[in-house]
């Protein structure tokens, strides 16, 4: 799995706003990959998650209860968006996907596709 | 600048964040910040109120430690790492762990006994209201 700075398949709409890059965790282990992104600010029905042959793309906007009138004094996020692109490997079955999103952290879990799941082979004593 | 911000902010601040940017190797934004802490805070004010937002995601509110002593408000707590099970490899490791704590101080007029806190979609709100006798008040004229 690598990582692509540049988003050149993402959707024609979003390519040009600015976006923040989530901070993410990706753990491997035989049987496919587990992946953890901080999304904090987006609401279940803000996140977007798009899968497009080896592309998967990880968007989502910020939602906050902002009082009318507030003057900002101090922003660390300072951008209304989150977006991540990442190559997935051919390993991994993209049409088992699944996506657990809670407090603002997503948990995507991709199998790997069978033939590349490790096998035991018991050995016949003859 | 070609960022429609989130939280506007005044030209010097721009200059600050530009010349910060400008030192950092790496020029994506992130929600970490270039040198900031965990987590990431966003502060604002109306007349009424102050609005601390804290970009706390994954935590349980429960185990979140907000104090106010002083005019500071305090934020601590603890994020813990997500288990990397038995032969798996972590090829990514981004996300922060471990213990945390911020300070925010706050303005003068803030009523220490009129504050909520609220935790959403991974982030707490934290609203504090401004004292009854600095909010601004017409006087008639006899």
């Amino acid at each position: 799995m690598s990582e692509n700075t540049t988003i050149a398949k993402s959707t024609e709409n979003a390519r040009h706003e600015a976006a923040l890059l989530p901070p993410t965790d990706v753990i491997e282990d035989a049987g496919g990959i587990t992946l953890y992104a901080d999304l904090p600010g987006v609401p279940k029905d803000k996140l977007n998650l798009h899968v497009e042959a080896d592309t998967l793309t990880i968007e989502g906007e910020v939602s906050l209860d902002l009082p009318e009138g507030m003057e900002p004094s101090h922003a660390e996020v300072s951008l209304p968006r989150y977006r991540r692109v990442f190559t997935l490997s051919r390993e991994l079955d993209t049409s088992k996907v699944g996506a657990e999103f809670k407090d603002g952290v997503l948990k995507l879990r991709i199998p790997k596709v069978e033939h590349a799941q490790p096998r035991r082979i018991e050995i016949q004593v003859g | 600048m070609y960022y429609r911000s989130l939280f506007p902010r005044d030209l010097f601040a721009e200059f600050d964040r530009l010349h910060r940017e400008l030192q950092s190797i790496d020029p994506n934004p992130s929600i970490r910040g270039l040198t900031r802490g965990f987590p990431a805070l966003n502060v604002g004010g109306t007349p009424k109120a102050v609005d601390i937002y804290a970009f706390a995601p994954g935590i349980d509110p429960a185990t979140l430690d907000v104090q106010l002593v002083k005019g500071m408000l305090t934020i601590a707590g603890e994020r813990k790492a997500e288990a990397v099970p038995e032969k798996a490899t972590r090829h990514i490791d981004e996300r922060f762990a471990g213990r945390f704590q911020r300070v925010v101080s706050l303005p003068d007029d803030v009523d220490p006994n009129a504050i909520e806190a609220k935790y959403r979609d991974g982030v707490l709100r934290v609203h504090i209201l401004r004292k009854q006798e600095a909010q601004p008040r017409r006087i008639a004229i006899q």
